[in-house]
C-alpha cells in the first residue's frame, strides 16, 4: 500500500522508496523521513537479518505481564497434555523433569520492540511430549496455552512441533525463575514473545482456532515477527 | 473481546509542547484519522532516519478517552535512549512523525465502571493513569478513587498542577504522593518506596473491590503487586503495565 504524505515543506523531507518485505505483491512504500533523526543504527549487517522488521536488541531482558507474578511451589507444579476435555497425561515436577532434555540456543522476539539474541533455553520439545504420551502425531490441529493466573495463548500445532518449540525449565543454565515464568514457560521462539506463555500448566488441543487472552485484546492471532503480526488486523 | 481494525501508519503533526519536569515533555499531536481510544491504551511511533533505517517505540497516550484528532503523548527521556531524546529534545512543532494506534484492549478504564478505582504509579508510570484521571472528569464520573503516585523528588513529579487541581474538586478523587530520594522542606507526603503498610493506609480495604492499575518500572510494578495480593485484592482485579523494555535499569 502506498502511504499519502502530507507535507509540510517538501523541500526538507527526502522521499525514498523500500520494498515491502511480505506478501506476494511485495509493493513499494514511501516512507516519511524523519527530519534530525538518526537513532542507533548498527554498526555493520551482522545482525540485521536475524532482527525482524521493527525491533531493536537489547541485552537485557526485560518483564512484561499483564498480572501479579505467579509463584507455584515445585511439589504443587503439574503440566496437564489434554485432547479437548480428554486427559492424555499429566506430569509432576519429578516426572516432568525424567523426560528428555533439550538445551538450545533461539533469537526472541517481543512484541513490545525488543528482541534477545542467543538466549540459551533448556526443557521439554513438544515433540518429545507427544511421544510420551504416544502420539506419532498431534489429535487436533491448535492447542491453547493455560497458565497459572489465568492467562492463556493459541497456538498452531505447526507452530509447535519438529523442534519448533518447547515447554522451558531453565534459561542460561539456571531454573526458570518466576519472574520470567518459573517453573515452566513455554518457548515458541519463531513467534512473538507473548506466545510463549509464562507459568504454563495445561497444553489442550483444540480443533479450530479461537483466541488467547493477548489475542482477545487487541493483538494479533498468528504473531509472526518477520511479517510483523503484532495487532489485530496487521 | 476487542477487536480493532487494522491500525494503519498514519503522519501526525506535533502541535504543542508542555515540558512537565526537566526530563518529561508532553506533546500533542494532529492526527489525520483518529477512531478514538479507551484511558490507557498506546500508540506506536516511527522514526525514519534518512537513509531509510527506521526505530518503533509504544508511548501511552496520556489525553482522556475519545478524544480526536488531537492525541497527547508524554514521553521520559531516557538518556542513551533511540526514540525519546528525538521526541523531547528535538522534534519541533509542525513536524511531522508516524503514529499507529490506539493499541491495547486490556489495560483500560471503562468510565461506565462503577466500581473504585485504584492507580499505582511509579514515575512516567502516571501516564495512562492520567488518561484515566482526565476521562474520569470528562464523564464527570463520580466512582472512588484513589492515586498513590511515587516520584523521585518534587521536581519529578509529573502532571502535578493538574493533579492537584483534579485532588481540589471534591469528587471522590484522593491524591497520595511519596518521594523516594529527596523531599523539600514541608513536605506533607510520604518520603519512602511504596510498601505494603502505605498501601494498606492509602488503598481501598479489597472487600470494596476496587480496579487497581499499576503502572511504573518493573520492580516498582513487582512489589506493588506482589503486596496488593498479600492484602488480599484478586489477581484478576489487578492489571498491570511495566515500562518497556527496560524499565527497570535506568
Amino acid at each position: 500500500m502506498a502511504y499519502k504524505i502530507a507535507s509540510m515543506s517538501q523541500a526538507s523531507q527526502l522521499h525514498f522508496c523500500t520494498t515491502a518485505n511480505v506478501s506476494l505483491n511485495a509493493e513499494e512504500i514511501v516512507v516519511k523521513v524523519t527530519r534530525g533523526f538518526k537513532g542507533k543504527q548498527p554498526d555493520s549487517g551482522a545482525t540485521t537479518d536475524r532482527v525482524p522488521p521493527g525491533q531493536y536488541v537489547t541485552e537485557e531482558f526485560p518483564i512484561l505481564t499483564a498480572g501479579p507474578t505467579q509463584q507455584t511451589p515445585l511439589d504443587s507444579w503439574s503440566l496437564a497434555l489434554q485432547n479437548g476435555g480428554q486427559l492424555l497425561a499429566r506430569w509432576n515436577w519429578t516426572e516432568f523433569e525424567a523426560l528428555p532434555q533439550t538445551e538450545r540456543t533461539f533469537d526472541i522476539h517481543c512484541v513490545t520492540k525488543w528482541s534477545k539474541l542467543n538466549t540459551r533455553w533448556r526443557g521439554v520439545m513438544f515433540d518429545d511430549l507427544l511421544k510420551a504420551v504416544g502420539l506419532a502425531s498431534a489429535p487436533l490441529m491448535y492447542v491453547m496455552a493455560h497458565c497459572d493466573g489465568g492467562y492463556t495463548t493459541n497456538l498452531p500445532v505447526a507452530d509447535l512441533m519438529d523442534g519448533k518449540a518447547m515447554v522451558a525449565t531453565h534459561f542460561d543454565g539456571q531454573p526458570l525463575s518466576a519472574i520470567h515464568g518459573g517453573p515452566a514457560r513455554m518457548l515458541v521462539p519463531h513467534l512473538y514473545f507473548w506466545k510463549s506463555a509464562k507459568w504454563v500448566r495445561r497444553l489442550v488441543f483444540m480443533a479450530t482456532n479461537a483466541p488467547g487472552f493477548w489475542e482477545s485484546n487487541g493483538y494479533h492471532i498468528s504473531g509472526d515477527p518477520w511479517r510483523e503480526q503484532r495487532y489485530s488486523g496487521d | 473481546m476487542y477487536f480493532p481494525a487494522r491500525r494503519d501508519w498514519q503522519v501526525a503533526t506535533a502541535t504543542l509542547f508542555h515540558e512537565e519536569t526537566a526530563r518529561v515533555r508532553s506533546i500533542t499531536f494532529e492526527t489525520s484519522a483518529w477512531a478514538g481510544h479507551m484511558a490507557g491504551q498506546h500508540v506506536d511511533i516511527r522514526l525514519t532516519a534518512d537513509n531509510g533505517y527506521q526505530a518503533q517505540r509504544s508511548y501511552s497516550i496520556a489525553s482522556p478517552a475519545g478524544e480526536g484528532p488531537h492525541v497527547e503523548l508524554t514521553v521520559e527521556r531516557i538518556s542513551d535512549g533511540e526514540v525519546s531524546p528525538f521526541l523531547t529534545d528535538e522534534l519541533r512543532i509542525g513536524e511531522t512523525i508516524e503514529l499507529r494506534g490506539p493499541i491495547g484492549g486490556y489495560f483500560t478504564w471503562d468510565p461506565g465502571s462503577t466500581l473504585p478505582l485504584m492507580l499505582i504509579a511509579g514515575g512516567s508510570g502516571v501516564v495512562p493513569l492520567m488518561s484515566m484521571l482526565r476521562t474520569r472528569h470528562h464523564t464527570g464520573s463520580k466512582v472512588p478513587t484513589k492515586l498513590l503516585y511515587s516520584s523521585r523528588s518534587a521536581e519529578d513529579i509529573i502532571y502535578r498542577d493538574e493533579l492537584d487541581t483534579l485532588a481540589g474538586n471534591h469528587d471522590h478523587f484522593c491524591l497520595f504522593h511519596t518521594l523516594t530520594r529527596s523531599a523539600p522542606v514541608g513536605w506533607q507526603g510520604q518520603t519512602r518506596r511504596v510498601d505494603r503498610e502505605m498501601l494498606a493506609q492509602v488503598g481501598f480495604d479489597p472487600a470494596a473491590k476496587p480496579q487497581v492499575f499499576v503502572c511504573g518500572p518493573t520492580s516498582f510494578v513487582e512489589t506493588v503487586a506482589d503486596q496488593l495480593v498479600g492484602l488480599g485484592h484478586g489477581e484478576s482485579a489487578i492489571k498491570t503495565e511495566r515500562f518497556g523494555p527496560t524499565g527497570d535499569n535506568r
